[in-house]
Order: C-alpha cells, then structure tokens, then sequence
C-alpha cells in the first residue's frame, strides 16, 4: 500500500502501469486515432500532480479523470462546433421496435439478444466513433468505465442538464449506428453471431 | 390511501427507462413508469431490451493490451 507522501517516481510507475489497459481502451473509444498519444500525455499531467492522488486505491478513477481532461482539453484547441443533433432526427428511433418489425435472425429465439451477441468489440467501437463526440463521451464515460452523471458534468465542464440530454440522444444514436452499422456491413451476413 | 399516478404514454415511458434503469428518476416519475410498466407489454420488452443494452456497453471492458502498444507505453512510463 503507498501511503499519500510516498509519491516516488517508482510509486507512480507502479500505480500507472497497472491501469494501463483501462486507461488504453478508454482512450481507444473516445478517438479514432492517437489513442496512444492521448494516453501519454495523461501519464505526463499525472506524474506532474502525483502529489494530489490522496489514496493508491483511487488510482484507476484519477488516471481516467485525468485522461478525459486531456481529451476534454484536445476538444476546445480543434474548435469544433457542436454537433447537437435535432431531437426529433433521434428520437423516434428505437431498436427493440425496429428488430421486431424487420426481424433479421429469422431463426433465432431471442433474437435482441443474438443481434448485439453479432457484434464485436471493434464492431462497437466502430459504432461509437459514429457518434458525434459531444455524445460518445458522456455514453463511454457512464455506460462503460462507470463514472457518474455528476462527475461527467465537472470532468466535461458542462451543466448536468447537458450531460443527462446529450446521455439520452447518445443512447439513442447509438441504436440506431448499431442498426444502421450492421445493414451497411453485412455484420449479420457474416454468420459469424457470437 | 395511494394516489395513483396520472398514465403516461409509451413514448414518455420509453423516454425515461435509461434514467428509471439508473435509477436517476424522481419518485413522481418511477410511480408513473412502473404504473405504465403494469399494463404495457411493448414497454416491457423496451426495457428489459435497454437493461441489456446496458450490460452489452458494460462489457466491452478493458482487455490485455496488444504486446507492442504495452511495450511502447511501459517505455514510457520509464522514462518519466
């Protein structure tokens, strides 16, 4: 156990290492690319402020918090305006309904199941870079590495109103990428269900 | 005496199963959708169809990372 105060370069290597997969592949679903660089400039900021890392058990979560500012911080130099989708574009959509209606694992007993069984990681991560950054981030951050609403509000600098709306048109753009992925590339043709 | 809650339609019942699933919905609110649960089996389906969605997201976790990108990040990680 390193207690707050043994904050040696070793101390920080060791901690660090540790959460380098999870810090990679959140990384890998919030950008397309420089996953690696992104995940190198978080180990940077945080070596520089080990020193505010209270308890070693929280390493995991301070990384990513860390990891998401550099994200955060990427998003504001490319200036990018907001990509706000029209609400009623989104949310009409709904994937239950549409598996139902156009039924395509005829021969399948619990065909929602056997439809999101069909895709693999890289399958859902191609899926998610579908998604305007502005939503992946808040569905990556609460649906996948388990932050909460308020701490993706003050990570993302955004009211929690924001993140609550964008969580819910995120969730609805992507049911409707995962359809719209699968028809384009032939993901069920394959026959490879999982 | 309990007061039932006015009905509300399976578009705004849908439109608050994520929230209801996490949990995030005012006490108003959970009462309204579980009335609407009561007696729609569509919605039914669209939530136990959400709660996997949930759980499909949650599993794309953290794997072992590929040897290469390891080895590049462990250099690094050395050098700081």
């Amino acid at each position: 156990m390193i207690e707050a105060g043994d904050r040696t370069r070793e101390s920080f290597q060791q901690l660090a290492s540790a959460e380098l997969p999870a810090l990679y592949w959140l990384a890998r679903r919030l950008v397309r690319d420089g996953a690696e660089d992104l995940v190198q400039e978080a180990l940077l900021r945080a070596y520089r402020s080990f020193g505010t890392l209270r308890q070693d058990t929280a390493a995991g979560p301070w990384l990513k918090s860390i990891l998401v500012n550099v994200f955060r911080d990427q998003l504001r130099r490319q200036a990018r305006s907001p990509e706000e989708l029209p609400v009623d574009q989104v949310e009409d959509f709904s994937l239950y309904q549409t598996l139902i209606e156009q039924d395509p694992l005829p021969y399948s007993d619990t065909l929602h199941h056997d439809y999101l069984r069909a895709f693999a990681k890289e399958d859902v991560r191609e899926v998610l870079l579908r998604l305007p950054e502005l939503y992946r981030a808040p569905l990556v951050l609460r649906y996948m590495d388990g932050f909460a609403t308020k701490e993706i509000a003050r990570l993302l600098d955004v009211p929690l109103g924001t993140v609550l709306a964008r969580l819910h048109r995120g969730r609805k753009r992507f049911e409707q990428e995962l359809w719209t992925y699968a028809e384009e590339t032939g993901l069920l043709l394959r026959g490879t269900v999982r | 005496m309990t007061v039932k809650p006015d009905p509300i339609p399976c578009s705004e019942a849908v439109r608050q199963l994520w929230d209801y699933l996490d949990q995030a919905v005012s006490p108003d609110d959970q009462a309204k959708v579980e009335q609407h649960l009561s007696f729609c089996r569509q919605c039914c389906g669209e939530l136990e169809f959400a709660n996997q969605l949930r759980g499909f997201l949650a599993s794309q976790s953290a794997e072992e990372l590929p040897p290469h990108i390891k080895a590049r990040l462990e250099h690094f990680l050395a050098e700081l």
